[in-house]
């Protein structure tokens, strides 16, 4: 993998910040975008801009085409069986959202268990709250283990048989954490719930191929995997999407409508209430193409190669703090001791270097932690081992400049 | 930027106000008292203000975040003391102004070494650090 020709072509990397070459560290946050994506973008804008599945005239045709063949390059993407399981939102928050609406509170009730762990994004944890409120069901968490990971034990044990619903992410956020997620699809299934996962960090990530997870649900979000932001994956088994009410009703997701009564469309567009994203359904299309010219594998290995080599310099700092298991995904949290991670943070930004300081969206896990906030550097294709030594040489400055003014 | 710009934020005084804060701990007898919390960074800040005759006869804070906003509660508090609760709130304004780059007259306003949080201004990402413990006292006043 040709990691400086990849560089090239993120136009937003070739700048300096603060007087230095940006080291861009956040992409667990939000990626750059490849000059593809952008042009994809613009390109429709300019030349094919119109409303999807209305219009007979060409511009229309066109935006559909477009605008379905990107759902088809999605479906590869991550090997469902039908483009009706892949349905368009705004994104992670929204796909789990949906989920949490349509099915979880359509059918969970009192003395149901929904399953979740204490590593959660916020966005794979509120929903869950609230639903468990809304229908009466009790929200349950497997425990972590020191290290940061799941034990399949711990999950054996806490899934029952008035478990309906177990959701957890693939990757976690903050601690790099890849789940076994078809062991515990596996365990959940025996336990007849049903499987959620949260895709934002996995996805982008690492070949995904929801048939061989086997899991129910599987969310991601567009702006995590080099396309634009507003757009997000939610993936279903058709047999579950085909039961569930629309989560949002009007515009475009309708059949027949009477003066008191409607009908929905098919899968998947009974699901895309409304003018759907259509820029950016098709930034996600070119994001994917440019994904699999390079290889999912590829992008993989590379980013170990870099969570390895950042583990191996960061560790040898005094004083730091690394929160998480040894084997990983490419992201590393750290604390430099006596200084606040904003600190970190801000002189790190004087160097450069862009890495994302506070409680990540997971507020639980800061406590399960013991902190209430961390600093953390991100790794994505386009990132090398020289961005790494960057980092190095800002947390060493970080310390030093923090020594001399104490 | 290099760590001369740097120094324009982190100050010796800001940096003597993180290590030893002053008015740290709990105001003993009946106070009002401010929860406040930045959610998008976790910082957060428990000030309590003791208000007799309209005049802050004390002020002292709890709270975890960074040097910024814990100094700046530290300096806060400081001069805020012994104030009648208006000045308190001009001063609040003036810190406000203050964060926005603006030039700001502080003469008649005794603001002590709150002053030397001029430089926040320069770090969009920090102003809201550095404003927490001036919006607790606000929210306090106001009550």
């Amino acid at each position: 993998m040709d990691v400086g020709a990849i560089r090239e072509q993120f136009p937003i990397l070739q700048q300096e910040i603060n007087g230095h070459p940006l080291v861009y560290l956040d992409s667990s946050a939000t990626s750059q975008k490849p000059v593809s994506v952008i042009e994809a973008v613009n390109a429709y804008y300019r030349e094919n801009n119109s409303n999807v599945h209305r219009g007979v005239h060409t511009l229309g045709s066109r935006a559909t085409d477009q605008y379905e063949g990107a759902r088809e390059k999605v479906r590869k993407f991550i090997n469902a069986k039908s483009t009706a399981e892949v349905i368009f939102t705004r994104g992670t928050t929204t796909s789990i959202n949906t989920i949490a609406y349509s099915y979880a509170r359509a059918n969970l009730k009192e003395g149901d268990e929904i399953v979740i762990t204490p590593m959660e994004h916020h966005s794979n944890l509120i929903p869950w709250q609230q639903a468990a409120k809304a229908t009466g069901a009790t929200l349950k968490y497997v425990s972590l283990q020191n290290d940061g990971t799941v034990s399949l034990d711990d999950v054996r044990e806490t899934v029952t048989q008035n478990t309906k619903l177990v959701a957890m992410t693939h990757v976690s956020n903050v601690l790099g954490t890849v789940n076994p997620i078809k062991e515990i699809t596996d365990i959940a299934h025996q336990n007849g719930a049903v499987m959620v996962v949260d895709g934002a960090q996995g996805a982008p990530h690492m070949k995904v191929d929801v048939q061989n997870l086997d899991c129910d649900f599987y969310t991601f979000s567009g702006h995590k995997m080099c396309g634009p932001t507003g757009i997000g994956i939610l993936y279903g088994k058709q047999e579950l999407l085909e039961e569930m009410e629309p989560f949002e009703f009007g515009g475009e997701m309708i059949d027949f409508v009477n003066l008191y009564d409607a009908t929905w469309k098919d899968l998947p567009w009974k699901f895309e209430g409304g003018t759907p994203i259509i820029a950016g359904a098709i930034g996600l299309g070119a994001a994917i193409d440019f994904l699999n010219d390079i290889g999912l594998d590829n992008i993989t290995a590379h980013e170990q190669k870099l969570a390895d080599h950042a583990m191996e310099k960061l560790r040898s700092i005094d004083g730091i703090s690394i929160y998480g298991p040894e084997k990983r995904a490419a992201l590393v949290t750290f604390n430099l001791e006596d200084v606040h991670p904003h600190d970190t943070a801000t002189v790190l930004d004087a160097e450069g270097i862009a890495v994302r300081a506070g409680h990540h969206c997971a507020q639980p896990l800061m406590k399960w932690l013991d902190v209430t906030a961390t600093a953390r550097a991100s790794f994505y294709l386009y990132n090398t081992e020289e961005d790494i030594d960057r980092l190095f040489d800002g947390l060493l400055k970080t310390k030093e400049y923090f020594g001399d003014v104490f | 930027m290099s760590f001369n710009n740097l120094d324009t934020l982190y100050r010796q005084v800001i940096m003597d106000h993180y290590k030893n804060p002053r008015n740290k701990g709990s105001v003993e007898g009946d106070a009002l008292t401010v929860d406040m919390n930045n959610p998008t960074c976790g910082d957060r800040i428990q000030l309590q203000l003791q208000v007799e005759d309209g005049i802050v006869q004390d002020a002292k804070f709890t709270g975890e975040g960074c040097s910024i906003s814990m100094s700046s509660a530290s300096m806060m508090t400081q001069a805020v003391k012994g104030k009648k609760l208006d000045d308190a709130l001009n001063m609040s304004k003036a810190f406000s102004d203050m964060m926005l780059g603006e030039d700001v007259d502080t003469e008649d306003l005794d603001m002590g070494d709150v002053e030397s949080l001029q430089g926040v201004s320069q770090f969009p990402a920090r102003i809201k650090c550095a404003t927490l413990a001036w919006k607790a006292m606000e929210k306090g006043v106001q009550q």
